[in-house]
């Protein structure tokens, strides 16, 4: 594969010339866009200024409103109208709680739930990927160009099946995505505790719906995650429904309709926040159906209906530092994130826990945003080579395959380091048998009923033999996106058996392809004219960093291979400046694979200057 | 395309041939080696290059995985010197050593059924003093020594217990999910 990765880490081949990166903060209630200019992180706003995009699609009989124009709709059209569909990324609806609060027709689906609007069928991939079209073209607007990529950001604790659709997402919307961040980890990232500090952190990230808990070592510029805990199902959203419930209870109300219902959700909201900054809120409305609500709630009253929540928060944190063999007074600061960590409840329990103040001098709404710009930055190549931070995160959950008795066989444990990749070997039972199942899965429970199924997959193509003769290596790797892949060999033939893997939850790589040719991008204009722009951007990269990789270490090669490899470059550049897209993907991919060797002797030159050469001290 | 497979763990970290460790020069290694080979420093490439670089990043944190626990250390330092991994799992553990085993098995087990925090931390911490000491003798055995049967068959004791701490861990992180 391509060389050039391996020589001049993180720096661009062109250092004059800056690429157009955002960070992405995909959120349950609100979603951001952010970039780094003059070397600064800012949100990137839209024309009104406001750089918060309410994460809610409202789809019309003929178009779609969003964001703040889509508020109204939120209770003149609540079926239609989609709020924190970031709940239903990578889930069936048995994984949704409180499903009877919510207005929509939900449709059970293998794999991920979808939702009937006005406009037919939507899984939760495609309306994520409205929020994130917009996000995309306010960038694009802003910065006047097309995008080089996105770092999307997505809780720590996501499974492999909700990574993969928030990716799949950013896909559909049209954007290359460069890397799936944590969340907790792109707000350490903004809190510039590179530099300053050194030590563990403790970042308490509780957003609209989902909580992490990560606990972070800072050493000389490396972020090294030690443990991460969470909860998808956990967040300011829980709270509003406890209010709601609660105002449910004492308005002696007959059950509401959708639009009253929602009507109480969004009162529920306004009460909480209110409660943020005064010690009691009235919560008062009137209904569609006549009735009256007219109720007083105390911060008391609210703490009290909340606080299994709050303890709630605690298990992850409690878990977290058992991981990482630390005690609470081990953290020397914890960084509060996502606004449901403006509420003083939660703010004093994490202080009582940790026996330290909270640090919370970052907007927490938009500091996650910012950490992704600045590590987008960082990834796009535009940081100098002197002035660089390394990530090292982890993946939340274990991954285990199915064994005898339906357990669960840990292959992978938690909190291992990204990328990560272990190896299994297994043989045949029977005689002559060519074919083996699979069942994948995500969680720490013991009996594979109580994790979540990734997928199955069959080993195919095994050569005939004795049972037990043969010798399967199934490979099973986690990259730094937390995604997960799967590869396997027979050892003792050597035959490379065949997988299909089969998601039990996301989409399939033909489905975005379905997806995406089903019109879904004709606003952006021709299909075929976007190809061609995006394989001549990967062209340029390749020949760029082609050129920089036989300039520093063009002695690598004997003159036969240097001149194959010069004649590749010669036939790509011709192939640029033509028309045609096919044609240019292949004499990429074709120059990228008769590089690969080339690439491999890089990377032990590399590997040996690394540790012969002063990059140990000057870490 | 791949790292130099044939440094072994030791010789890709520059870290000298012994069972005691300098944690901190373990550390300092491996931020050193992900710097050059880590994906998130080749990402502004193309895609096909990506896929390529990101066995060097697996090498390396494999590599690190297995030097800094104890018991893996020492299986690499035993492989390395002609005692296969099969030859120290087929080690037959002494009487006393199985024993202690069935003793330990059968009072998480019980603490366990009777939901038994308290007990279950007790003995984790009791486990996990016991393992100090062994993880002192056997650096005797490999550095000092170099008595390698004799170091075998402490690590099949340590993988003993190894295994019997993810149980603990297991059950106690299932009485956090009813808490």
């Amino acid at each position: 594969m391509a060389l050039l990765q391996i020589a001049e880490p993180g720096q661009s081949a062109m250092p004059h010339k800056h690429r157009l990166a955002v960070g992405i903060d995909l959120g349950t209630t609100n979603s951001l866009v952010a970039t780094v200019r003059n070397g600064i992180a800012v949100c990137l706003t839209d024309e009104q200024g406001r750089a918060l995009l309410p994460s809610l699609v409202h789809y019309r009989d003929n178009d779609i409103e969003l964001g703040f124009d889509a508020m109204n709709a939120r209770v003149s059209d609540p079926r239609n109208t989609i709020v924190s569909v970031k709940r239903f990324m990578g889930r069936g609806l048995a994984d949704v709680a409180h499903i009877e609060a919510m207005p929509y027709i939900f449709e059970e689906t293998p794999g991920m739930l979808r939702l009937r609007t006005a406009q037919g069928s939507k899984s939760p991939v495609e309306i994520s990927a409205e929020i994130l079209r917009v996000l995309r073209k306010r960038a694009e607007a802003s910065l006047g160009g097309e995008l080089t990529g996105a770092v999307v950001t997505v809780p720590a604790y996501f499974d492999d099946a909700q990574r993969q659709a928030t990716r799949d997402a950013a896909r559909l919307a049209g954007l290359h995505v460069l890397r799936l961040l944590n969340e907790p980890t792109a707000a350490a990232v903004a809190y510039g505790l590179d530099n300053t500090s050194e030590g563990v952190y403790a970042v308490f990230d509780l957003g609209g719906g989902t909580f992490d808990l990560s606990i972070l070592k800072l050493t000389r510029g490396v972020f090294e995650v030690l443990a991460t805990n969470g909860d998808t199902a956990l967040g300011g959203d829980d709270f509003d429904h406890r209010l709601y419930c609660w105002a449910l209870d004492h308005a002696r109300i007959a059950p509401p309709s959708a639009e009253d219902a929602r009507r109480l959700q969004m009162a529920a909201r306004a009460v909480k926040e209110l409660l943020t900054v005064s010690e009691e809120a009235p919560f008062r409305l009137r209904l569609d159906s006549g009735e009256e609500v007219d109720l007083t709630v105390t911060r008391t009253d609210f703490f009290e209906m909340t606080r299994p929540l709050v303890q709630k928060t605690l298990v992850p944190v409690k878990r977290a530092l058992r991981d990482a063999g630390l005690s609470p007074r081990d953290v020397k600061g914890v960084v509060m994130v996502g606004g449901a960590t403006r509420m003083p409840h939660i703010q004093r329990t994490v202080a009582e826990y940790f026996g330290q103040e909270p640090l919370t001098n970052l907007d927490p709404d938009k500091v996650v945003a910012l950490g992704a710009a600045m590590q987008a930055n960082a990834l796009a190549g535009n940081r100098r080579e002197d002035d660089q931070w390394l990530l090292l995160d982890v993946i939340p959950l274990s991954l285990g395959l199915e064994t005898m008795g339906g357990l669960s066989e840990k292959i992978i444990p938690r909190n291992a380091t990204l990328p990560v990749a272990r190896a299994q070997e297994f043989t045949t039972f029977k005689d002559g048998q060519t074919a083996m199942s699979f069942h994948i899965v995500q969680g720490e429970r013991e009996l594979v009923s109580d994790c979540r199924s990734l997928a199955r997959f069959e080993l195919r193509g095994i050569p005939p033999m004795a049972a037990g003769a043969a010798r399967i290596r199934v490979t099973f790797q986690v990259d730094a996106d937390g995604l997960l892949s799967v590869s396997a060999l027979e050892t003792s033939t050597g035959v490379e058996a065949s997988i299909h893997v089969k998601p039990s939850y996301g989409l399939t790589d033909d489905e975005i392809a379905a997806m995406l040719r089903s019109g879904l991008e004709n606003a952006d204009g021709d299909q075929a004219a976007r190809a061609l722009r995006e394989q001549r951007v990967e062209a340029e990269r390749i020949l760029e960093a082609c050129t920089q990789a036989l300039a520093a270490d063009g002695d690598l090669l004997d003159e036969a291979e240097r001149t194959a490899i010069d004649a590749l470059i010669a036939r790509l550049r011709k192939l640029t400046a033509g028309h045609d897209a096919a044609t240019l993907s292949e004499g990429v991919n074709t120059l990228s694979r008769a590089t690969e060797d080339f690439a491999a002797r890089r990377m032990n030159r590399t590997l040996r200057s690394a540790l012969t050469g002063h990059n140990i001290d000057e870490l | 395309m791949s790292v130099d497979l044939s440094l072994d763990y030791f010789a890709l970290f520059g870290l000298p041939y012994r069972f005691r460790l300098d944690e901190e020069a373990l550390d300092r290694a491996w931020h050193a080696l992900q710097a050059e080979v880590h994906p998130d420093r080749h990402a502004h490439l193309p895609d096909s290059g990506q896929r390529g670089a990101i066995a060097g990043a697996l090498r390396v944190n494999e590599a690190y995985a297995v030097l800094k626990k104890p018991v893996t250390r020492a299986r690499c330092l035993l492989e390395l010197a002609g005692v296969s991994q099969d030859a120290v799992n087929a080690r037959v553990p002494s009487p006393e050593c199985l024993f202690e085993q069935l003793e330990w098995r059968e009072a998480v087990e019980e603490a366990r059924k009777a939901n038994d925090i308290d007990a279950l931390e007790q003995f984790a911490l009791r486990l996990q003093i016991q393992t100090d000491g062994i993880i002192t003798y056997l650096a005797e055995q490999l550095d000092g020594r170099r008595d390698l049967e004799g170091a075998a068959d402490t690590v099949q004791r340590l993988t003993f217990i190894d295994k019997l701490r993810l149980e603990i861990d297991n059950a106690l992180a299932a009485f956090d999910n009813y808490n």
